[in-house]
């Protein structure tokens, strides 16, 4: 497990690199969790001490949204002047394109979905 | 108050022990209610945290930076439990690439319809140039969100506070509007999550299903690159 949080971390860390190096507009994390799923790919399995890991890390994700929601607060004033046209932009459109990415993907895929009969 | 007390107060206010147990205690709340709620997902435990700590830090008289100090062990694990993603992403693989073409589309089609959608709504009611500005990136992730507002002239500040706003709001209204208009494949439920709502409505997704969480973690990432290449070129194009 210890072994595997290394890896985990070094995948972050070797993230945070390359995005600082090449300017790419992706969090380092991100190129992280691309990192990892190449090794996964390249390995062709998954060994179960990291999915154990996984499992635990990803359980509460909500979690570690918390000080960061906490500290959106502190600058609540800057929303607080045009509060109602923000709140209704962010609401209707938040719907808006659940909508039409859902309605794409369900639509799109749905070919495939008959072909394989699943 | 006490002179025990008082001292005990002015050992725990300044050691990071305290900000840390006050945010899982809130999240374990927030949590214990949510579950006993069937995971209803208009019982977010963010928001519930979130409405705990600040009278808490309120009353207290606490400043951010200090409730931080604890606050960033938790904090910090959005970085791995990023990267852990990958394993959701590989166990789903097989189904990500048969309906590779299918995302691509929905991602660069949601991606704009977010942006211009939010930025069309608040400039019909408005809005500042520079909330209109700062409203563009919303429906990305925090740090690539703020690199961007900063990019095209919004206020990151105020992008941070957004981003927030449009995940909570993606993860709250999510499941019903997709219900609506009977989206049902959770492939679909997942990337429509991602896109809208980033790492926030990824949370969301895996608390529903793992299939729809694995899609959304793949729409978040892929919604970056997105929207950080759209987004300058969408407002050089309307400006």
């Amino acid at each position: 497990m210890v072994f595997w949080i290394a890896v985990v971390l070094g995948c972050q860390l070797a993230g945070e690199l390359t995005a600082t190096l090449t300017g790419l507009p992706v969090p380092g994390p991100v190129l992280g969790m691309v990192l990892l799923f190449g090794y996964l790919v390249f390995r062709g399995e998954l060994p179960q001490s990291l999915d154990s890991l996984a499992g635990a890390l990803l359980r509460h994700l909500y979690l570690y949204f918390v000080p960061a929601a906490v500290g959106v607060t502190a600058h609540f004033a800057l929303v607080r002047s045009q509060l109602v046209s923000i709140v209704i932009a962010v609401v209707v459109s938040s719907a808006i394109a659940l909508a039409v990415a859902g309605l794409l993907v369900q639509a799109l895929s749905r070919n495939t979905e008959q072909k394989d009969a699943v | 108050m006490n002179d025990g007390l008082q001292e005990i107060w002015v050992y725990l206010s300044t050691t990071p022990l305290l900000g840390l147990t006050i945010t899982l205690c809130a999240y374990v709340l927030g949590y214990r209610l949510y579950r006993k709620c069937r995971f209803n997902p208009l019982v977010n435990p963010v928001l519930i945290a979130v409405l705990l700590l600040v009278p808490l830090l309120l009353v207290s008289d606490t400043p951010y930076s200090r409730y931080f100090d604890g606050a960033q062990f938790v904090h910090f694990m959005l970085g791995p439990a990023t990267v852990a993603l990958a394993i959701p992403l590989y166990r789903y693989f097989h189904l990500v690439r048969r309906s590779a073409p299918a995302i691509g589309v929905a991602l660069v089609c949601g991606s704009i319809t977010a942006v211009l959608s939010a930025v069309g709504i608040a400039w019909l009611l408005g809005a500042s140039r520079e909330t209109l500005l700062s409203l563009a990136p919303k429906s990305v992730t925090t740090p690539v969100a703020m690199g961007i507002a900063e990019q095209i002239g919004g206020l990151p500040s105020l992008t941070a506070v957004l981003v927030i706003l449009s995940g909570i709001t993606g993860a709250v209204l999510g499941t019903g509007t997709l219900n609506l208009i009977r989206v049902r494949d959770w492939r679909a439920r997942g990337i429509a999550m991602g896109v809208a709502s980033h790492g926030i409505g990824t949370a969301r997704a895996f608390n529903v299903n793992e299939l729809a969480g694995a899609f959304s973690s793949l729409a978040m990432g892929l919604n970056a690159l997105a929207t950080a290449v759209l987004v300058p070129a969408l407002i050089a194009i309307l400006t």
